[in-house]
């Protein structure tokens, strides 16, 4: 029974939450691992042009919540999704056509491209804050809960409750969805391999034919659509405000390169190690243990790693050492 | 004119019956507020405050046989300590005042306390200083303030979770000086109370999300948790994490948390929790509004606590039959509380009389006056609780 205890416990403050953030980040961390891959830059607009879909979403979800139109225990933000991604599409595209086709046709060097895209972060955040403020915004609808504590300590007779929130639900079996029809494209399609072609090897690719302007414009279609679902499942799951979008940033980086950037399969893997060492460095292991080891042997202290505060610090330290003794990432990217 | 008369009148009969009459008849208060500087939109109403209270005392002709009060204004500029020093104490040597309402702001209260105030040996009694520094400083008896010190708050939070059997809470506060202020003296008092703390942890405001510091805070467990935070802020976002995480579904809210958003954001799914914040029904505060009338806006902050500490001095001196500080510091904390004849406002020619009888007074006045440990207000809270998703009083304390 003790043994059930602790499991649980861990499940619920640690395995849980890591796993529905690891799912975003990872998704997250695919948009940037594309263009980095294909269009060779890194992409510090990322985060904004999930804030910019997340917008949309709210709007047009909004606007069906006051028609009345609703998806039962879903979420109405789910039905409001496709317009998110038309318009974060369109928007990437636009970006595309004023500003980097420009410094494209240059063959500006990357660390241009970086800047160029810091540059549309500014006017990306401006835009979001102009339209919908600064604050906090709440979409979520429908059932909060698949499993709430208090039915789950019912059910099972256990101490310690077991909560699994929809958005959590949601966010992972979109997460396996999306990943699993970006790998289908990405392998068996014809526009899927001329992508990767492109992206192993610009020159033989251009020889062989490929039209460099239809990857591009593949890949932003592509990340547009990313860049809307993890941006909404994060504001489902946590809450909407801009600027936790823009500190997004730094941990979705860390995974794409610890991943390996340019690597999808990386990214994937770098979001789970991110969200997972995030949470388990920061917990309190107190509860579990007092379930796991003999009475005499129980701890005082909260067996706390580190306090929350160095949240962010751990994402950072993972950074610098996969940098230092594997620059390539885990699944051997790009050298960055 | 006619007024003129009585007063005249009232104050020659009062000086025939004072026994070996050797009192000055007019005696001079300071106020020193800081009439130039970042409150100085505040202090015209606080020292108007502090003046009606002499008028109605010179008006009455009861003090000390019928002595008039005559106020002298200096300025504290709130900021500047050496200007505030200099300020206090031309009051002492060339105005000769026997006693101070003031100062405002705690930095400069602390200066003219510690540099002229105790040499001097003056009273003081500040309407406005909050921080909870003053509370041990060295001032020989002659410092006293009618608003409560930050640290108060806590001490009452202690106590009402105290008196519902809750002893063991864990803590969080917004990573501030008022959310580490608050979560410290709360936690000094609850466990100086025989409560435990399992944990006192920062959380920082405008994250999406709080799941990892919840689950720190689960971990070191507790009855409740204790949100010392701001509702617009993280505060909400740890309580909605603690609720979908199951890790704690009753809380305890301090001022900052206590709104109509609270309602709003959680309604029935907080039910039980408890929480206080700063407030009073006495009726006291609507008397004191009923006597200024239209003069001045007597809603302002710290205008009813002004006219308790110009009273509080008159009243001390009244009860020690003196004007001189050092008889009259003793009588202070006797005036202002328990047991004796309760005052309002508007009452003070009553309480004059009263005390020349040789009975006891319990001075409530405008805000419910009620001096605890060093001669500082107990302050009045209101105290809480969440029914049907409403943010209902219990009672006020």
């Amino acid at each position: 029974m003790d043994l059930l205890n602790a499991i649980v416990a861990l499940a619920n403050f640690v395995i849980v939450p890591a796993i529905a953030y690891g799912s975003q980040l990872a998704l997250g961390a695919l948009g940037i691992t594309l263009v980095y891959g294909i269009l060779r830059f890194s992409n510090f607009a990322h985060g904004d042009t999930m804030a910019f879909g997340t917008m949309v979403t709210i709007l047009a979800t909004w606007w069906f919540q006051s028609l009345g139109i609703s998806l039962g225990v879903l979420p109405t933000a789910l039905l409001a999704l496709p317009f998110g991604i038309v318009a974060t599409v369109a928007l990437l595209l636009g970006t595309d056509r004023v500003v980097y086709r420009f410094y494209r046709r240059q063959k500006a060097a990357p660390v241009i491209f970086v800047m160029v895209s810091l540059g549309v972060m500014f006017i990306m955040n401006g835009l979001v804050r102009f339209v919908i403020g600064p604050d906090d915004q709440r979409f979520a609808d429908g059932a909060r809960f698949i499993v709430s504590a208090r039915e789950f300590k019912a059910m099972t007779g256990l101490r310690e409750g077991l909560a699994i929130k929809t958005s959590a639900g949601i966010t992972v079996i979109t997460a396996i969805i999306v990943v699993a029809l970006l790998f289908w494209f990405l392998n068996h399609t014809r526009t899927g391999k001329s992508m990767r072609a492109f992206s192993d090897n610009e020159d033989l690719a251009l020889l062989s034919g490929i039209n460099p302007e239809r990857v591009v414009l593949y890949t932003w279609m592509i990340v547009g659509a990313l860049a809307t679902i993890a941006g909404v499942l994060y504001g489902l799951d946590k809450s909407f405000k801009p600027f936790t979008y823009f500190q997004l940033l730094l941990p979705m980086f860390a995974s794409a390169i610890v991943g390996g950037l340019g690597s999808p399969v990386g990214a994937i893997a770098g979001g789970f190690v991110i969200a997972f060492s995030e949470v388990t460095v920061t917990y309190a292991w107190k509860k579990v243990l007092r379930y796991l080891l003999p009475e005499n042997l129980e701890p005082d202290g909260l067996v706390q790693l580190m306090s929350t505060d160095y949240k962010f610090a751990v994402s950072f330290a993972i950074l610098i050492i996969v940098l230092l003794f594997r620059p390539t990432g885990l699944f051997r990217g790009k050298a960055v | 004119m006619k007024r003129l008369l009585m007063a005249t009148a009232a104050t020659a009969l009062a000086a025939g019956a004072a026994s070996a009459g050797s009192h000055s008849n007019e005696i001079k208060l300071g106020i020193i507020l800081g009439f130039t500087g970042p409150i100085e939109s505040l202090t015209p109403q606080m020292a108007a405050g502090a003046e009606l209270a002499m008028k109605e005392v010179s008006d009455s002709g009861a003090l000390l046989g019928g002595a008039t009060v005559t106020p002298v204004r200096a300025d504290s500029t709130c900021i500047d300590a050496g200007a505030a020093t200099a300020a206090a104490e031309r009051l002492i040597t060339g105005d000769g005042v026997k006693g101070i309402v003031g100062a405002d702001c705690s930095g400069v209260t602390g200066a003219i306390l510690s540099n002229v105030a105790v040499p001097n040996g003056v009273v003081m009694i500040s309407p406005s200083a909050t921080s909870p520094a003053l509370s041990t400083a060295e001032d020989n008896g002659l410092f006293f303030r009618t608003a409560p010190s930050d640290a108060r708050q806590g001490v009452v939070m202690a106590e009402i979770l105290l008196e519902q059997g809750i002893d063991e809470v864990a803590v969080t506060y917004t990573n501030n000086d008022y959310g580490k202020g608050l979560a410290d003296s709360f936690q000094a008092a609850f466990e100086e109370r025989g409560g435990k703390v399992t944990i006192n942890a920062a959380h920082e405001d405008g994250k999406a999300d709080y799941s990892a510091e919840v689950g720190a805070l689960a971990a070191a467990g507790g009855q409740r948790l204790v949100v010392a935070g701001y509702v617009d802020q993280g505060g909400s976002g740890i309580v909605r994490a603690a609720l979908d995480s199951g890790a704690f579904d009753s809380f305890h809210f301090p001022d900052g948390m206590i709104s109509a958003a609270l309602e709003e954001n959680f309604g029935t799914e907080i039910d039980g929790s408890t929480g206080q914040h700063p407030g009073t029904d006495s009726e006291g505060a609507a008397k004191f509004t009923e006597i200024v009338g239209g003069a001045f806006d007597a809603s302002s902050p710290f205008t009813p606590e002004s006219y308790d500490a110009a009273a509080l001095i008159m009243l001390a001196m009244q009860a020690a039959g003196s004007s001189d500080p050092a008889a009259y510091k003793g009588k202070v904390m006797e005036v202002a509380n328990a047991p004796g004849e309760p005052i309002l406002p508007g009452e003070l020619a009553k309480a004059l009389k009263l005390l020349a009888e040789g009975k006891d007074i319990d001075y409530v006045g405008a805000t419910a006056v009620e001096l605890i440990g060093p001669g500082e207000s107990a302050g009045n809270y209101r105290q809480i609780v969440i029914e049907g998703g409403k943010v209902t009083t219990v009672k006020y304390r």
